[in-house]
């Protein structure tokens, strides 16, 4: 037999006082019980923290997502526990196998019903550009039929990489404009998909 | 007469009149475990019929085998059943090594065994866990996740990847199991069994699964047969086929299993058969292990075939001996014979008889290759099982059905 | 019925079984890796699989597989259509082909026998276009409805040739 164990034989205890990390506050004006900052910072804080997924999930990279709301790799604690098949009460829509052309106008139907905002993460090769499968039947990416803010690449992807792309995915909704989807440049971009 | 005729009521222009509701199951749906759509008419809640749509993630592979040479195969068989895809893995390895005439020492074969073994019980964990969550015990499924990881990370030790899995080589591994892979084998063989009791514990004897469950989807012996039945939908049927005993592969001939039989075929049997197969899985696991340490010496160090035509060779021998360069640059660039003819190889996967057919006309890649898919061909039965029984039993009799949507569409 | 003497069923039993029911009717007798394969032309495939299923000895009563197979090159006999059966009592596969042009891809459908062979047969007639006849539903199963050709037929490429991202330069397929 080849390698013996090298690592993690004599396990450091956990150290807690040196390694728990608090948030910064948003930028701000504060005073005697008070705090003023922007309207957007606050409002993408909160959203980053409780957005709602919908799984779209048509194959391999659905049962990675699983192990990803499992306990080890934990969704839950970025604020997804409450993951949701009605698309008009998700804010995410996590795009997770291969899409087949068949499958292609389904998945339009799910974007199209979702409210403002959404937001959409390609996780894995085949959801990002068609995978391995560079065929006449399989869609060569799904940003053909709807608009993807954040693509996750691997065949699957690890549970780290989907939480690494859902954590991109914060970033996105944290940052966010309010004004962004009444503006011209995000009517442009929906209506080079045909989307009004 | 109907209700708008009774009250006078003018429908619009088009409409259709009828007794029954139409309800489309559609592909995305929470409760269906991949993408399957059933147009479902009900009569209230009974279903009067279903009109089933697949292909939704038809991915051509029959196609794609065609253009790619043997080894470059391996990756797209993971993708069928991808719960279980070293058993996909290794049923094309036995495909490949019949063509080919290789025959692999004990050892392999053992070790291949350990890892099919460990794809069933991973497979057969998400469908019996799945059977639960979709009648509404959540618990089961979070609960047996945590040896799936563990599962994970014995495929993680031996060849890298997590779910797709791409393992072994024709001939053999490409690597021996480290010390690492038996460690985590070993804490799975000790702590698991203690898991699986606890699961069955939950559900088996628990009088709401059990009504749930009981007398729904349920199908004849001979109806399951002509449908082409195989895996533990068949046996739950009452029928023992399985392709491991009537066909050994890969020395199964040497380990003491009984193969579970039910009685009615409904869902709580296809859950029992199941659940006694992860037992067995275990048993077969555990005779593998001590058979593998019975191997000593030069023995133990065997984990491939002596076949350097077929047999990508390791990578530090590539770089620094001359004649595996050779067969390496040969076996890439399709310089290596093959032989022509045609070749069925069957396996027992989660779900039944996983067949290879390959036609090999001498040339780099296949000629054709077709995949023999249980999932494809027991699920036209599934209008039959659900006829006349209530919404919800349809639902949870797909889920028991373990269909998997990579297998049923390729 | 109990039988005096329980006979292994061997390939060879099978092929003179056969000889003797249909006579030329069943050629080319092939025994590849331990498999008897024959041919049978394409009018007679439900007698010889009614009579593999019926025949007391015999007793093929479980359809594994049914595929087909593009031959571009073998000119007449184009598509062959496949079938794989086995008899589960005394653990025997045989494999059946029956030949058919492209032009008339006709093919009695063995839905009837084999309740299996429904969606087997849909999937054959989507991929390469085989006809057939008497099956009760015979339209595309796993492609898009609206396609007009059969795409796992030789001729056809494997990619989307409408595909923009894609450079077929860099595969070495310009």
């Amino acid at each position: 037999m080849a390698r013996p164990v090298r690592f993690n034989i004599n396990p450091i205890p956990a150290n807690t006082a040196d390694a728990i990390s608090t948030v910064e506050a948003p930028q701000g004006y504060s005073g005697e019980g008070f705090f003023t900052t922007k309207l957007s910072d606050v409002v993408g804080l909160a959203r980053k923290n409780s957005i709602w997924p919908l799984p779209f999930a048509t194959s391999c990279c659905g049962i990675e997502f699983m192990a990803t709301m499992g306990s080890h790799y934990d969704l839950a604690r970025f604020g997804s526990e409450r993951v949701g098949f009605s698309p008009r009460q998700c804010d995410l829509l996590m795009v997770m196998g291969t899409i087949a052309k068949k499958m292609g106008p389904v998945l339009r139907q799910v974007y199209l019903q979702m409210a403002e905002p959404r937001w959409v993460i390609a996780v894995g090769a085949c959801a990002s550009s068609g995978g391995i499968f560079d065929t006449y039947s399989v869609l060569q990416g799904i940003d053909q039929v709807i608009p993807v803010d954040v693509y996750v690449p691997g065949c699957p992807p690890r549970p780290e990489a989907i939480l690494d792309g859902f954590m991109k995915i914060q970033d996105l909704v944290g940052q966010e404009s309010i004004r962004r989807r009444n503006s011209e440049h995000y009517k442009a971009l929906l209506n080079s998909y045909g989307i009004q | 007469m109907l209700a708008h005729q009774q009250h006078n009521i003018k429908l619009p222009e088009g409409s259709i009149e009828k007794e029954t509701t139409t309800l489309n199951v559609g592909p995305t749906h929470p409760a269906t475990h991949g993408v399957f759509q059933n147009i479902m008419e009900l009569d209230g809640e009974r279903v009067v019929s279903t009109e089933q749509t697949v292909g939704y993630i038809h991915r051509a592979f029959e196609k794609l085998a065609e253009r790619r040479p043997l080894y470059q195969i391996t990756p797209i068989t993971d993708r069928l059943n991808y719960c279980s895809s070293p058993i996909n893995n290794m049923g094309w390895h036995l495909t490949c090594e019949k063509l080919l005439g290789v025959q692999t020492p004990k050892r392999v074969d053992y070790l291949r065994i350990i890892i099919m073994e460990l794809a069933r019980i991973s497979d057969h964990l998400i469908c019996n866990s799945i059977v639960g969550v979709d009648t509404g015990a959540y618990t089961g499924f979070l609960y047996v996740m945590q040896y799936r990881e563990l599962i994970y990370e014995i495929y993680e030790e031996v060849c890298g990847s997590r779910l797709t899995t791409n393992i072994g080589r024709i001939g053999g591994f490409e690597r021996n199991f480290s010390n690492t892979a038996f460690t985590k084998l070993e804490k799975f063989l000790n702590e698991y069994p203690k898991v699986l009791k606890e699961f069955e514990n939950l559900f088996a004897r628990n009088r709401i699964f059990m009504d749930r469950t009981q007398g729904t989807g349920g199908i004849s012996a001979e109806r399951a047969l002509n449908y082409g039945f195989t895996g533990p939908n068949l046996r739950a049927a009452g029928v023992d086929y399985d392709v491991r005993v009537h066909s050994p592969y890969s020395s199964y001939e040497d380990f003491n299993f009984t193969v579970p039989v039910g009685k009615t075929g409904d869902n709580y049997d296809r859950f029992l058969v199941r659940n006694a197969e992860m037992w067995q899985s275990l048993s077969i696991i555990e005779q593998a292990y001590q058979k593998i340490q019975e191997f000593k010496g030069a023995d133990a160090e065997v984990y491939h075939a002596n076949v350097p035509e077929y047999y990508l060779p390791k990578k530090e021998d590539v770089y620094t001996k001359m004649e595996a360069l050779i067969w390496h640059f040969k076996i890439i660039m399709g310089e290596v014979d093959m032989p022509k003819g045609e070749v069925y190889q069957a396996v027992e996967g989660g779900n039944g008889e996983l067949g290879f057919y390959l036609i090999s006309d001498g040339g780099r890649t296949p000629f054709r290759l077709h995949f023999r898919r249980p999932c494809f061909i027991y699920y036209q039965a599934y209008p039959e099982l659900i006829q006349g029984g209530m919404l919800s039993d349809a639902i949870v009799t797909m889920s028991s059905l373990n269909l998997i949507a990579g297998e049923l569409d390729a | 019925m109990g039988k005096n003497i329980k006979m292994a069923l061997t390939n060879s039993y099978i092929q003179e079984r056969l000889k003797e029911k249909f006579g030329d009717q069943v050629y080319n007798f092939e025994e590849t890796y331990g498999m008897l394969s024959f041919e049978a032309p394409k009018d007679h495939n439900l007698k010889v699989m009614q009579f593999l299923f019926d025949d007391e000895t015999l007793q093929f009563r479980f359809l594994t597989d049914l595929c087909a197979v593009n031959y571009p090159d073998d000119k007449g006999r184009e598509l062959a259509v496949v079938y794989h059966l086995h008899n589960l009592v005394e653990n025997v596969r045989i494999r059946f082909k029956v030949f058919t042009s492209v032009e008339t891809p006709d093919v009695f459908t063995a839905s009837q026998l084999f309740s299996s062979a429904n969606w087997m047969e849909r999937e054959t007639y989507d991929f390469y276009g085989v006809n057939f006849v008497g099956h009760p539903n015979l339209k595309r199963i796993l492609n898009v409805d609206e396609m007009d050709y059969f795409p796992l037929r030789k001729e056809y490429p494997l990619e989307d040739q409408t595909r923009i991202d894609k450079d077929d330069e860099m595969f070495g397929r310009g």
